[in-house]
This record gives structure tokens, C-alpha cells and sequence, in this order.
């Protein structure tokens, strides 16, 4: 199982955890297994033709996944994913 | 008992002396001669001879090694008029074991004398000296780092969350300009996490608000405000001519705005979001980091994007975020150490955990993979579905 570290955005979708374990052989099989588990997830996550939303950035533990393979990235069991939507929030 | 000047006379037959002329030629032939300015703080700031060192002769003991550690050096010593370097001299010579140390005859006044230069530098007034005296003491620092801290320009865009602790930080830390753009004013629950602003000042503009806490901590700091809204119209004229940007923006349409301009105008931008318990740092440095494009290539929906308005903060997190953001500011000012640029820390201060992420230059990004000149005006703070994304946020 590996480790998916959830935002605060999307905690609401998963039941309000912060870490979610799943498993999958690469990252693409992994954030799919999250989205197959809590569906709410799955729009944020995806856009209608499957493809990761731009907004959205994925890194296996310190590296952004689009500098590796993208979703094709293998995981292993010890390997942590970020998931990264970007926020603005100045305190205002 | 030998009087003061009997000794002075004596020891000068035990040293050996040097003429003005002799440490000039020294001085331009590169020899890697040490010259060394033994008088007074107040007096080597007033004008010394160039390239000098200084080590007070009070300290000379205790300080001499840090200059020149090694014994063998070639070591010239001067004062205002050669008897205090001539002491000093004795001493290297008699009791610290240093081979070649000379004092230099009728001190700086015979030097200025005989025409040659001197260095005049900048420092610190009394009470300046006095007020950073704990930043001159690190060697990170030191008088140098101070002098650049006084001289830099910092804009803070907000004095809200993030931007409070920041103005207050950055004033204490002696930032001679301080630009501050925010069109709000003081409400009461802006206090929760606002530190710049008060009680009694609810209902003034935050950029008048902060600059009243901002003098009450340095009022050496200049204080520039723009109380406006940050735009397309108004923001290269603003951001033109600060040194640090420190984006404590609320808003997506408005950080691509700032990611645009500062690529074109090359200034670093210290940014931070804060959100609920969670807070993300990185330093945007134009085209020797990532911009803020390359990490984020386009925003989340609005849904996605609640602002803390809507969603609430932990009062202190600015703070401590804020504060982050203040020390890669001295950073970039100073030059002291490695700033976050390439890297984005994100801060869970619920189960106080630090993760850090890389963030790499993109070679297609639409913004910094091309030169400043060939950016628009029209382009700026654009992105794809800006239109549908600005009509949901309302």
C-alpha cells in the first residue's frame, strides 16, 4: 500500500482523512484506486476524458510526476504521493 | 619608572617603523601585505586606508588571528599618528609570535599627508548601530547585510494575514523602504490574525493602519502606500523599482497578474497561501527559479479555490507564514544563505509536519521560457478559462 497525502481541498471527498493508503503500481493506478474508493474525488482529480486536470499536480514523495513518467511513474509500497491543487489564500 | 613617552620611544627602537610611502607601494603592487587599522571604531569609520582591516589595538589579542592566522605574513600596523601601532606592533612581535609586523611612521595623518587616498565608509549612525546590533554580531549579517537591508525597497501586496507580521518583521529588521498595497480597511475580524492593525483603528485604511504600527516599531523605515487595488493598469508602475516582492495576494487572477509583471521586470517574488492549518512558501526568482507558472500552470476551479474569507484560518498560521516569508526576503537582500527558490515547503501546522517539494523551471512555460521584452501587456495574469474561472469566483 502506498501512502496518498490528501489537501484540504479534497478532504471533504475522502471522509476528511489527510492520508488515504492504497494500491497501485504506478501513479496513475494509485489515484485511480482513491477515486474508485471516494468517488466525490474522482472529478477533481480527472477531466472527462481521463486525463489528470492541470490544476492538479502530483508528485511521488519530493518530485513532480510530470518530470518522471506522469502517471505512469511506478510506486512502490514506501513511496509517498503529494497531491498538490495550488492555493491563494492571503489571510485577507 | 619609564614615563608614557619613554616607552613609546623605546619600543619603537624594538619594532620596525615603515614610511607612508613604503605601505602605499605595498598597498598597489598586490604583495599580500596585511594592512591592519589598529585605532578606534568611530575613527576607522570616519576614513581609513583602503583595503585595511580594522582590530581595534583593545582587541588586538583577542581579534588579530581572525584577520591573519598565519604568523609568517607580512603585517603592517597603523593609528592616527604611529605610537598606538607601534605598541600593537611590540606586542604581535614580543608576545603573540608574529615574524614580519611593521607600523607605519606618523600613522594615517602623515599618509593623508603625503597625498595618498583614503577610504571613507558608509555606517551606521549611533542609534543605528545600536538598533541592529544583533544583526551586525552574525557574521551573515554583519554591518554589510545591514547596510543592504537599509537600502533595499520590499513591497508587501496585502497587510493582511501574511503581510501584517511581515511589515512589522521587516520594519524591526531595518528595511529602509517598505511599498504596502492593500485598498481594505480595518475590520474586527481581521484582528484574529492581523497583527499590524488594532482595536483602535478599525475602520482605517489598512495601509495607514499599518503604517502607524510600522513607525511605532522604526520610524527610520519610509513607508510607500498604494491604497488601490493591484491591476493590469497599475502594476508595472508599482512594482517598478522594488528589490523583493512579497505576495500575500487572496486571489488567483491577481498572483498570475504578479507572476507576469515580476518576470518582466526580474524581481523576486516571496510568496505564501495559507488555508484552514495549512500553509505553502516558495520563492519565485525570474529566470533563475521556477515562476509561478511553472508550478501552477493554470488555478483550480473556484470550488476549489476557497479563499479564507469563506474558509476559514488558523489566526497564527499567517503568522508564522508571514514570517517565513520574511526571513527568504533578508535572504534575498543579504545574500545569506539559500533562499526557497526551486522548492516549495508546505506546512501542516495541525500535526506540525514540513514537506518539501521540488518545483523545476519549465522549458514551455508560457511566461519564463521567454525573454522579459517579449511579454505583453495583454497576456499578463491570463490564463486558460480565465473568463469562466473569474465569473465563478463572482
Amino acid at each position: 500500500m502506498s501512502t496518498i497525502k490528501i489537501p484540504p481541498v479534497l478532504r471533504g471527498s475522502v471522509g476528511g482523512a489527510k492520508e488515504v493508503e492504497v494500491s497501485g503500481a504506478d501513479v496513475g493506478e494509485v489515484l485511480r484506486a482513491l477515486a474508485a474508493e471516494h468517488p466525490a474525488t474522482e472529478s477533481q482529480l480527472f477531466s472527462e476524458d481521463g486525463e489528470l486536470n492541470r490544476y492538479v499536480n502530483v508528485y511521488l514523495n519530493d518530485e513532480d510526476v510530470r518530470v518522471l513518467d506522469g502517471l505512469g511513474t511506478s510506486v512502490s509500497e514506501s513511496d509517498t504521493v503529494v497531491i498538490l491543487p495550488a492555493m491563494a489564500g492571503g489571510g485577507r | 619608572m619609564a614615563s608614557g613617552a619613554e616607552l613609546i620611544r623605546k619600543v619603537k627602537e624594538q619594532i620596525e617603523e615603515v614610511d607612508p610611502k613604503d605601505v602605499h607601494d605595498l598597498s598597489q603592487n598586490g604583495s599580500g601585505a596585511v594592512i591592519v587599522d589598529v585605532r578606534e571604531q568611530h575613527e576607522f569609520e570616519e576614513a581609513h586606508v583602503p583595503g585595511a582591516v580594522h582590530v581595534p589595538r583593545g582587541h588586538l589579542e583577542s581579534r588579530i588571528e581572525g584577520e591573519v592566522g598565519d604568523r609568517s605574513k607580512r603585517v603592517i600596523l597603523y593609528c592616527a599618528s604611529g605610537n598606538r601601532s607601534a605598541l600593537a606592533a611590540h606586542t604581535m612581535q614580543e608576545l603573540l609570535g608574529y615574524e614580519d609586523v611593521a607600523s607605519m611612521r606618523g600613522g594615517i595623518t602623515l599618509w593623508k599627508d603625503r597625498g595618498y587616498d583614503v577610504e571613507v565608509p558608509r555606517a551606521l549612525t549611533p542609534e543605528q548601530r545600536e538598533r541592529y546590533s544583533r544583526h551586525v554580531l552574525i557574521p551573515e549579517i554583519g554591518l554589510e547585510g545591514q547596510l543592504k537591508l537599509l537600502d533595499a525597497k520590499v513591497l508587501l501586496l496585502g497587510a493582511g494575514g501574511l503581510g501584517s507580521p511581515a511589515a512589522l518583521y521587516l520594519a524591526a529588521a531595518g528595511v529602509g523602504t517598505l511599498g504596502i498595497v492593500d485598498n481594505d480597511v480595518v475590520d474586527l475580524s481581521n484582528l484574529q490574525r492581523q497583527v499590524a492593525h488594532s482595536n483602535d483603528r478599525i475602520g482605517v485604511p489598512k495601509v495607514d493602519s499599518a503604517e502607524i504600527a510600522i513607525h511605532e516599531i522604526n520610524p527610520d523605515v519610509k513607508v510607500e502606500k498604494y491604497p488601490v487595488r493591484l491591476g493590469a493598469d497599475n502594476i508595472m508602475e508599482i512594482i517598478e523599482g522594488y528589490d523583493v516582492i512579497v505576495d500575500g495576494l487572496d486571489n488567483f487572477p491577481t498572483r498570475y497578474l504578479l507572476n507576469d509583471a515580476s518576470v518582466r521586470t526580474q524581481t523576486p517574488v516571496v510568496s505564501a497561501s495559507i488555508l484552514g492549518f495549512e500553509g505553502q512558501l516558495s520563492v519565485f526568482h525570474p529566470y533563475e527559479g521556477p515562476c509561478y507558472r511553472c508550478l501552477y500552470p493554470t488555478p483550480p476551479p473556484a470550488e476549489l479555490a476557497p479563499s479564507c474569507g469563506a474558509a476559514g484560518v488558523l489566526g497564527v498560521l499567517p503568522g508564522v507564514m508571514g514570517l517565513l516569508q520574511s526571513v527568504e526576503v533578508i535572504k534575498l537582500v543579504t545574500g545569506a544563505g539559500d533562499t526557497m527558490a526551486g522548492r516549495l515547503l508546505l506546512y501542516d501546522a495541525l500535526g506540525t509536519t514540513f514537506t518539501e517539494l521540488k518545483v523545476r523551471r519549465d522549458p514551455d512555460c508560457p511566461i519564463c521560457s521567454r525573454e522579459p521584452d517579449e511579454i505583453s501587456d495583454e497576456e499578463m495574469g491570463v490564463f486558460p478559462d480565465y473568463e469562466a474561472f473569474c465569473a465563478g469566483a463572482g
